[in-house]
């Protein structure tokens, strides 16, 4: 057992991540999502869309950290919203401040010269490698991070039970593992030929959610 | 995890890893705390209502003369505190910055505390140097502290219209704060609050540390709390 992984995986570690919904807030709001069942909609749509972007990513930065900058370019090609570039890169900056103190390491170091923070998925790869974790291992937290985020966001938005949005979680853990399975195998290639599926309607209410005076989460 | 707390034996086969370097530090600044090389952090916590903003407001219209200030607010609701201190023109726009905490300030002055220091990265790179750095929390409950990642100091803000018991009660915020204000005095007769009880109970709670009696009603320019910081730096 991989102890690093878990650390890395762990809802609590400090990375940035309570403050943003992955789109669920905008969604609830917009009454796309209510209960359990749009819930899990919800959470289907995301993990194969940007999900598999993400934790492919993921993968490709942590088998080539040297390359992060050029990986970072191509997931920017890949995120047409500003909105959720920007949070996107929030969150990878946050990622790095824990990792500076947690895993420091020369590709730590590079990475804390981008201010404006590396893309998430990239910065995670970049930070699973200083872990000691695998490619694989980083499409995995990726993947499900995709999923355990906006879950929890459900938690506190919708009032829903977190023993049934838990078993929710649970019961997507196949699909899950095949996402990080399908991102660890696209990782192998040249980072041009990452994964680019998109998620036209998470691109729109993010710009739409960024707009509103009075919100709870960042994205 | 903290660097110092990581030794361990190796063992032959696990994997390769990296460990903290004792000297690593991802908010490099505060290593130069009290050095006058950067701003006094300062957080501001308390109980919904007790009055954080109108302190806020107060100090920076006190002190935006000469001192260099800026603002961070941790709101529910995004930018309530931020526009408010907008509205009332006591600072500038570009010294004020809202983070937004996903429905829980306490998590993001406490136990994550990233979005802060990037608010406060960002105007520190955008302003040049500061004295003071005002970090408001949004109003929580009376188990909401800051962690010292984060701030130098805290200011923890109730006020008497919330019972004169609140001290009594204590919580981290009433005794371990470094100044605790109780806020609203002229309130005291309309609410029946005994302050000699308040003060009694506060000191009780809090040993040596100081608290402050304020009616930013009748002193808004928060004289007691201004000192204060101005003691510190
Ligand atoms: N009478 C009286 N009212 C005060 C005093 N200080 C603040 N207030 C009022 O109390 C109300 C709440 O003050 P805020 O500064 O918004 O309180 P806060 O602690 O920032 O509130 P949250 O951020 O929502 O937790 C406002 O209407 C203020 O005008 C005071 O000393 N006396
Ligand atoms: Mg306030």
């Amino acid at each position: 057992m991989k102890a690093q992984l878990l650390i890395l995986a762990d809802g609590r570690f400090p990375s940035g991540g309570h403050a943003h919904s992955g789109g669920l807030e905008a969604a609830v709001v917009r009454k796309r999502v209510s209960d359990l069942d749009s819930l899990r909609r919800f959470l289907i749509g995301r993990l194969y869309t940007s999900g598999l972007v993400g934790a492919a990513f993921a993968a490709a930065a942590c088998a080539d950290p040297g390359s992060m900058d050029g990986i970072d370019e191509e997931l920017d090609a890949r995120t047409p919203s500003p909105a959720l570039r920007l949070a996107s890169r929030r969150q990878g900056r946050s990622l790095w401040r824990a990792a500076a103190v947690v895993w420091p390491g020369p590709h730590v170091t590079k990475a804390g010269a981008v201010r404006k923070g590396l893309h998430q998925p990239v910065a995670l790869g970049v930070v699973a490698e200083a872990a000691g974790c695998t490619p694989g291992e980083s499409a995995a937290i990726s993947a499900y991070h995709a999923v355990s985020g906006p879950a929890s966001a459900a938690v506190r938005l919708l009032g829903l039970d977190p023993y049934q949005v838990h078993g929710l979680i649970a019961a997507l853990g196949d699909d899950i593992d095949r996402v990080a399975q399908a991102a660890t195998e696209a990782a192998r290639g040249p980072a041009a030929d990452l994964p680019a599926a998109s998620s036209p309607l998470l691109d729109v209410s993010a710009e739409d959610h960024a707009a509103w005076e009075v919100r709870l989460f960042a994205s | 995890m903290h660097p110092d707390d990581h030794g361990h034996e190796h063992g032959p086969d696990e994997t390769p890893h990296t460990h903290p370097h004792p000297d690593v530090d991802p908010h490099a600044p505060l290593a130069e705390s009290g050095t006058g090389q950067r701003a006094v952090r300062i957080g501001i916590g308390g109980p919904v209502g007790s009055g954080k903003t109108a302190l806020v407001a107060a100090l920076c219209r006190a002190m935006a003369d000469d001192l260099r200030l800026a603002v961070v607010t941790n709101d529910i609701y995004t930018t309530e505190d931020a526009d408010f201190l907008l509205r009332n023109g006591v600072l500038p726009a570009e010294r004020i910055r809202a983070v937004e905490t996903g429905c829980c300030p306490h998590t993001a002055i406490r136990d994550d505390i990233s979005a802060n220091l990037d608010a406060i990265e960002e105007l520190e790179d955008s302003l040049g140097p500061l004295d003071v750095i005002l970090v408001e929390s949004g109003g929580d409950n009376l188990t909401a502290t800051f962690s010292k990642g984060l701030i130098d100091k805290q200011i923890f803000v109730v006020d008497v219209a919330g019972g004169d018991k609140v001290p009594r009660k204590g919580g981290p915020g009433v005794t371990a704060a470094d100044l605790l204000v109780i806020n609203k005095t002229d309130l005291a007769p309309l609410v029946g609050a005994d302050l000699a009880v308040m003060d009694r109970d506060a000191t009780a709670r809090r040993g040596a540390l100081p608290t402050v009696f304020l009616s930013l009603v009748e002193d808004p320019s928060a004289k007691p709390v201004q000192e204060w910081i101005r003691g510190l730096m």
